[in-house]
C-alpha cells in the first residue's frame, strides 16, 4: 500500500507530516506506541532536513513516500529533497554526557532515528537526495 | 501546537503541558522552564497528562536544563505521561536522567 505527502520546507508542516503518517499507519492495526516511535523517527528526519538543509525556507519542499509492504510485515519511507545533502549514516553521534554537559538541544533526534528503524540508506544525487527508512512491524 | 499553563500549590510549581511540543513549539516548553528557574523555582512537575507529542527538540529542552538543576538544587518530576510519550524518554534512556512518577502526589513525593 502506498502513500505520498509533499510538504513546504517549514517546522510548522511537521504536525502535518506527523498527522499524515499516523493516519494511514493506523490503517495496518498497529499499536499506538509502535505508530507514534515510526512517527517520531520520521518527523526527526523531516525537521533535520527542514532546519538544516533547507533553512526553514517553505518556498522549498520535501517529499514522502511511505510503502507498507503487500505481506504486512514493514513499512519503507523514502525522504526526498533537492537541498544540500545530509548524510544521516555518517552523522557523529553526541554522547547524552556531552550533550548535558554542553546544554545541547540539539543532537538526540538522529539518535532516535537510529535506534527505531531497522535500516536506514541514504542516496544522493545532483538532482535529489533520498533518505530512505525502513522498519519491521513487531508482531511479524 | 503547544498550550502550557503554570499554578503554584504549596511550594511547587505546576507546570502543565498540552498538545505536541516539537522541533517548531518547543521554544515554549523552552521559555517555560527558563522562566521557572529564573523566578528561583526549586520544585517544578511537570503535569504531562494532556501531552500527546514530544519530539527530540522537547525531550532537549529538559536535556538542556539538567545541569542547572543540579547546581542550583532543583527538582523537575515529570508526571502523568501516557505510555507512548513515556516510551520516547525510554528510547535513549533519559527516563535514567530525569525524574518521571505515574501521578501529582507521587511527584510531589519525589522532590
Amino acid at each position: 500500500m502506498k502513500y505520498n505527502f509533499k510538504a513546504p520546507c517549514s517546522k510548522k508542516k511537521l504536525r502535518a507530516i506527523r498527522d499524515f503518517i499516523g493516519k494511514n499507519l493506523k490503517k495496518h492495526n498497529l499499536d499506538d506506541i509502535e505508530i507514534n516511535m515510526i512517527v517520531l523517527a520520521v518527523d526527526e528526519v523531516c525537521a533535520n532536513l527542514i532546519i538544516h538543509s533547507h533553512d526553514c525556507d517553505p518556498n522549498e519542499s520535501l517529499e514522502l513516500n511511505m510503502n507498507v509492504d503487500a505481506k504486512h510485515e514493514g513499512v519503507t519511507f523514502e525522504i526526498i529533497d533537492r537541498g544540500e545533502g545530509f548524510n544521516i549514516l555518517k552523522y557523529k553521534e553526541p554522547s547524552l554526557d556531552d550533550i548535558v554537559r554542553n546544554k545541547k538541544k540539539g543532537g538526540l533526534g538522529l539518535m532516535l532515528v537510529k535506534r527505531i528503524m531497522d535500516h536506514i540508506e541514504f542516496k544522493s544525487s545532483p538532482r535529489k537526495n533520498i533518505c530512505k527508512l525502513y522498519k519491521k512491524f513487531e508482531n511479524h | 501546537m503547544i498550550d502550557i499553563s503554570n499554578k503554584t500549590e504549596e511550594d511547587f510549581l505546576i507546570l502543565t503541558l498540552g498538545g505536541e511540543v516539537d522541533a517548531s513549539s518547543s521554544i515554549h516548553l523552552d521559555k517555560a522552564l527558563g522562566k521557572a528557574i529564573e523566578q528561583n523555582h526549586k520544585k517544578i512537575l511537570v503535569d504531562c497528562n494532556n501531552l500527546n507529542y514530544i519530539s527530540s527538540a522537547g525531550l532537549g529542552v529538559f536535556m538542556s536544563y539538567i545541569e542547572d538543576f543540579q547546581s542550583q538544587n532543583i527538582n523537575l518530576v515529570l508526571f502523568g505521561l501516557s505510555d507512548k510519550v513515556k516510551n520516547v524518554f525510554e528510547i535513549l534512556g533519559l527516563d535514567q536522567l530525569l525524574k518521571i512518577s505515574k501521578n501529582l502526589e507521587e511527584a510531589k513525593s519525589l522532590c
